[in-house]
């Protein structure tokens, strides 16, 4: 049995009492003595020429102290925006990457484009003088559709990218692909829109810039979910101040989703301003900026054809994708639809042979890159939509086919880079199918009838790939960065414990559940350890929290240094105790000799390797050890998640009637943060597959840039889960963990389109894009009739 | 938003006195205070109104239900009087925006500012209910003029709004799935001369009469008696909605409304 705190127990989530007392410190909360505040000047044109920019109104204005242009950027050497991960085509050329200054100097790309700061000592006075500047624009033809902007005599967004193709890029053997499709049974086709997704954290991005000229140094502030990783790229590409002038700071923060993961143009620009302008200055992003500007998620086209022989055992899958990625490309937009997606097309199934080709594309919408999921929920719905779709041709129980062609042998070779170290898909698809009572379905679909609505009922068996990544391998497939992790424990001399970790939490729970490994491992309360985590000046380094890194990487690198403490404590122990190190074992808060009744308090421990007045021959005082730990594969989180809809076809409403889930997540530390994580991946899940829709019009204006057009999903859109977990420890890690912050929205999108198309089969309708709103469900039916 | 003065008058006169003065009325703010804050307008000063004591509350007035113009929708939909005398007013009026909506909002505020998608439009119409203003009384066929656009002049306040009592009436409201304003809502009364159809959130023209579903369910209240789908042609076409979808939910909530008043 788990200790109360220990690896396994339901911990309250400590942070919580802050953050719901109103006692949370976020970016725009901090504040010092003479703060400005920067208002942007956007485009609202998607695409134009800037032949013109006069600040003179806007500098006379009252409390402005400077008007900066993109010029005004560039010439003091600010470095364009980067992508930190050089994606190739298959014929060999590099990726076409655009220019992107944060500041727009000649051509503006998207709506909300900046083209200029303005910094006052209000912030209402840099909006009045921001509505001064006045910038003329030469209007240029708009491409918004990925589709189209690769048409001939499309508008040419970048000169770097011709026809607007950033890359052309494979994966496979497509001619072993043709074959099996070639000498198929069955070839079960789709074509299918993996809607577009803007990403609502509840924290607008942030940033506030302090320039000390005394020490020549900056501190920023700001909403990151990898401050480490900022400060590296503010400094190395951006050339804002090197490293060791520079502190990035990322305090509480509301949410990220991915969203938080890139370096904006914002936070450069507030830096540079700051030291150019010699006033602190603060940027918050209001809503309708986060709209505009907050990197996208997800964006693709896809066709794909799924092979069966004979028997329904699936021999090919071949796919082409089209992934939009808007005007520019962010900092990790290039391996989205790349390595991260069409590596897991093979989903849980033995796939002999698969093909994947993406074609990446300039559009003038805003930048698109990583969301929840990032890349695995479009290939997770692509995979779950076509075995759907084939059991419903073969004419088979949709539960059945996918175990029939489940992966049972572990380690697997996908033919697609991934290896999967382990799982067992049987068993989260026979925990769902029970908990979901699949049995009773026939019965509550009668019902449904009864009162004249269609009720339906679909699976997704999803796999995904968390704990990114091993730095070699991630190395030689284009990553800038390695993808380790690093920890440090302090052993304070009164016995007290701090964990410095890279991973960042904003939202996560780390301070709980990474405590509670250092609970379970010493045996001390939760109130002895504080988890410390989001400033460069306290941190070692961090390479931060995405990918549902945090367990798999960034507590492996704390259980490393807790190995290391734990060895010295020992060796201290059995100098002092007179015992050999083999004897000493530490628990309630003790470390003691086994067998005797010789034992020293935790708390001695620490005092005597701070006072080293007795310490072993050649040790060095002190009890604080480090550790870096970069992981030996990806792990891989799997499960089954059953969704049950009814249908009103008079309207076309859908409500979600049950959803279930059953997560593999290998090791959980803390189950009621699983569960939290879980409900809030399939609520956004949900939001994907039937509310959420980013939509551009043809001139590229957002149409649904406020929560008037964007529906969030909310409580009453949503059923009580059933969700459940069901370990295989992950081999490669030494806590068995694989990681569950992003299954939820990973696994349900296609458990609830599958449970529409089965609940309107009778219906004739055959085929829906997410999302599922009334209107589209209405005309499926309208058309199907 | 830009700045403004703010006054917060306790009685009708010296709002009407300070509107005159060039003040904008303010009911709730519910669609006022998110224009002035994406800086769509730029009034010199708000005249309160939410502070005058006889432009709040619900009381019977003859043989009419009388709403306060100031008289918030929670407080309409919490009322025991509308709850009596038109429970679909009261279902109405809880089903507006959200809890904080609902404790902001005003009737006056919603008729006045007359958003072709807000509920309240579609009950003073169906129920032939008469906008009382400070100046005169206007009869709901001639108040609403179109989109955002009604017989009100300018600095005229709305005092409160009149209801008649039917004999039965609904509410069916088809949520646009954001901003849960009616992407189509359907009002029917019926009284002892006939039964009154209005709509709300469909039309380019604003809330309007079906007399088609009237005239039918006039002769025979029955959702079987209402009539085929309206045309397309006029519906608002959106990213929430097509013109024939909204044609569609008329029919649709219609007969919902109709099954609803039993």
């Amino acid at each position: 049995m788990p200790k109360d705190t220990g690896i396994g127990a339901a911990v309250p989530r400590t942070e919580d009492r802050r953050f719901t007392t109103g006692k949370g410190r976020y970016t725009d909360d901090f504040t010092v003595v003479g703060l400005h505040h920067a208002v942007f000047v956007r485009s609202p044109h998607a695409h134009a020429r800037v032949t013109g920019i006069d600040k003179s109104a806007a500098e006379a204005a009252p409390g402005v102290v400077a008007v900066y242009d993109g010029k005004q950027l560039v010439g003091d050497g600010v470095g364009n925006l980067i992508c930190g991960w050089a994606v190739s085509s298959k014929d060999g050329t590099p990726m076409k990457m655009g220019a992107w200054s944060a500041l727009a100097t000649d051509t503006v790309r998207y709506v909300g484009d900046a083209v200029a700061v303005v910094i006052a000592e209000t912030k209402a006075q840099a909006r009045d003088a921001a509505e001064m500047v006045e910038v003329e624009y030469e209007e240029l033809p708009v491409v918004v559709d990925a589709t189209d902007a690769l048409k001939p005599g499309a508008p040419q967004i970048h000169p770097e990218a011709e026809g607007n193709l950033i890359y052309d890029w494979e994966i496979g053997d497509a001619a072993a692909t043709d074959g099996a499709i070639a000498n198929a049974a069955k070839v079960v086709e789709i074509e299918l829109v993996n809607n577009r997704l803007a990403p609502n954290a509840m924290e607008p991005r942030a940033a506030m810039a302090v320039y000390d000229a005394g020490t020549d140094h900056l501190t920023l502030h700001t909403t990151s979910q990898n401050p480490h990783v900022a400060r590296l790229v503010l400094s190395a590409f951006y050339q804002i101040a090197p490293e060791h002038k520079l502190r990035v700071i990322a305090p509480d923060v509301g949410g990220g989703f991915g969203s938080k993961i890139y370096i904006y143009p914002e936070e450069i620009v507030c830096l540079w301003a700051a030291r150019k302008a010699g006033v602190p200055v603060k940027w918050t992003a209001d809503r309708t900026e986060a709209f505009i500007t907050d990197a996208h998620g997800r964006d693709h086209v896809s066709k794909a054809q799924l092979a069966f022989d004979s028997n329904n055992r699936i021999t090919g899958l071949k796919v082409n994708t089209v992934a939009n990625l808007g005007a520019y490309m962010s900092l990790f937009s290039s391996c989205v639809p790349t390595y991260l997606y069409a590596t897991l097309l093979s989903g849980q199934y033995v796939i002999p042979n698969i093909y994947c080709d993406v074609k990446a594309v300039y559009t003038n919408t805003v930048p698109v890159d990583a969301y929840r999921g990032a890349g695995r929920p479009e290939a997770c719905y692509l995979i779950e939509r076509l075995m759907e779709k084939a059991a419903k041709e073969l004419g088979v129980d949709p539960g059945e086919l996918r175990r029939q062609n489940f992966i049972t042998q572990f380690p697997y070779q996908t033919p697609v880079i991934m290896t999967y170290d382990i799982g067992d898909f049987s068993q989260t698809l026979d925990a769902a199918r029970a908990a979901a009572d699949v049995a009773g379905f026939a019965q509550r679909k009668a019902a449904s009838e009864a009162k004249g609505r269609k009720r339906g009922l679909g699976y997704s068996c999803y796999i995904e790939a968390c704990g990114i990544a091993p730095s070699a391998a991630v190395g030689s497939l284009g990553a800038g960065v390695g993808l380790w992790e690093s920890a440090e424990v302090r052993v304070n001399p009164v016995g007290s414990i701090e964990v410095l970790t890279g991973s960042h939490s904003h939202g996560q729970g780390h301070e709980t559940t990474f405590a509670q490994v250092v609970s379970d491992r010493f045996d001390l309360p939760m109130d002895n350890i504080k988890i410390v985590h989001g400033d460069t000046d306290s941190v070692q380094f961090g390479m931060g929290t995405y990918g549902s890194r945090s367990g798999a990487v960034g507590m492996s690198a704390i259980v490393k240094a807790l190995d290391k403490v734990e060895a010295k404590v020992k060796k201290i122990a059995a100098h002092v105790l007179e015992a050999s190190e083999a004897d000493i074992v530490i628990e309630g808060g003790a470390v003691k000799v086994q067998g005797t009744d010789k034992q020293m308090a935790w708390h001695e421990v620490g005092l005597a390797a701070y006072t080293a007045h007795n310490l072993p021959e050649g040790m060095e005082p002190g009890l604080k050890e480090g550790a870096f730990y970069d992981p030996t594969n990806f792990t891989f989180p799997a499960g089954c998640y059953i969704c049950e809809v009814e249908v009103d076809p008079d309207t076309g409403v859908v409500t979600v009637e049950n959803f279930t889930a059953a997560d593999d997540f290998g090791q959980v530390i803390n189950p009621l943060i699983v569960e939290g994580q879980v409900h809030g991946g399939i609520a956004q899940g949900i939001g994907q597959a039937m509310l959420e829709h980013a939509v551009y019009d043809e001139s590229g204006q957002p149409l649904s840039g406020s929560y008037m057009d964007y529906t969030m999903p909310r409580a009453d859109d949503l059923p009580s889960f059933k969700v459940s977990t069901h370990e295989t420890f992950c081999p490669g890690n030494p806590l068995g963990i694989k990681g569950c912050g992003e299954a939820g929205a990973i696994g349900s999108p296609p458990a609830l389109v599958n449970a529409v198309l089965d609940a309107l089969s009778g219906m004739g309708v055959k085929h829906l894009d997410m999302p599922l709103t009334p209107r589209r469900v209405w005309e499926a039916i309208n058309a199907a009739n | 938003m830009y700045s403004f003065d703010y006054v917060k008058p306790s009685s009708l006169q010296d709002a009407l006195d300070a509107i005159s003065g060039g003040g904008q009325p303010l009911g709730g703010g519910q669609t006022l205070i998110p224009t002035l804050k994406q800086r769509l307008a730029m009034p010199e000063a708000l005249v309160d109104l939410t502070g005058i004591a006889e432009l709040k509350g619900v009381s019977m007035s003859g043989d009419k239900l009388s709403v306060g113009g100031a008289t918030r929708h929670a407080d309409v939909a919490a009322s025991a009087e509308v709850k009596a005398k038109i429970p679909a007013l009261a279902a109405l009026a809880g089903q507006i925006g959200d809890p904080q909506v609902r404790n902001r909002g005003t009737i006056g505020g919603s008729i006045a500012n007359n958003d072709p998608a807000a509920c309240y439009p579609s009950a003073v119409l169906a129920l032939g209910a008469t906008v009382r203003t400070d100046k005169r009384e206007i009869a709901a066929d001639d108040y609403f003029q179109g989109l955002f656009t009604t017989a009100l002049e300018e600095g005229e306040v709305v005092v409160g709004v009149d209801f008649p009592v039917p004999e039965k009436a609904a509410y069916q409201k088809f949520v646009q799935p954001a901003s849960r304003f009616a992407l189509t809502g359907v009002f029917v009364a019926k009284f002892a001369g006939g039964v009154r159809v209005a709509v709300t959130g469909a039309s380019q023209d604003g809330v309007f009469r079906w007399s088609e579903a009237e005239a039918a369910l006039s002769s025979n209240f029955s959702a079987d008696a209402v009539p085929a789908a309206p045309v397309a042609d006029g519906m608002i076409g959106d990213i929430h909605g097509t013109p024939e979808y909204r044609a569609h939910l008329v029919q649709v909530m219609t007969k919902r409304a109709v099954a609803a008043a039993g």
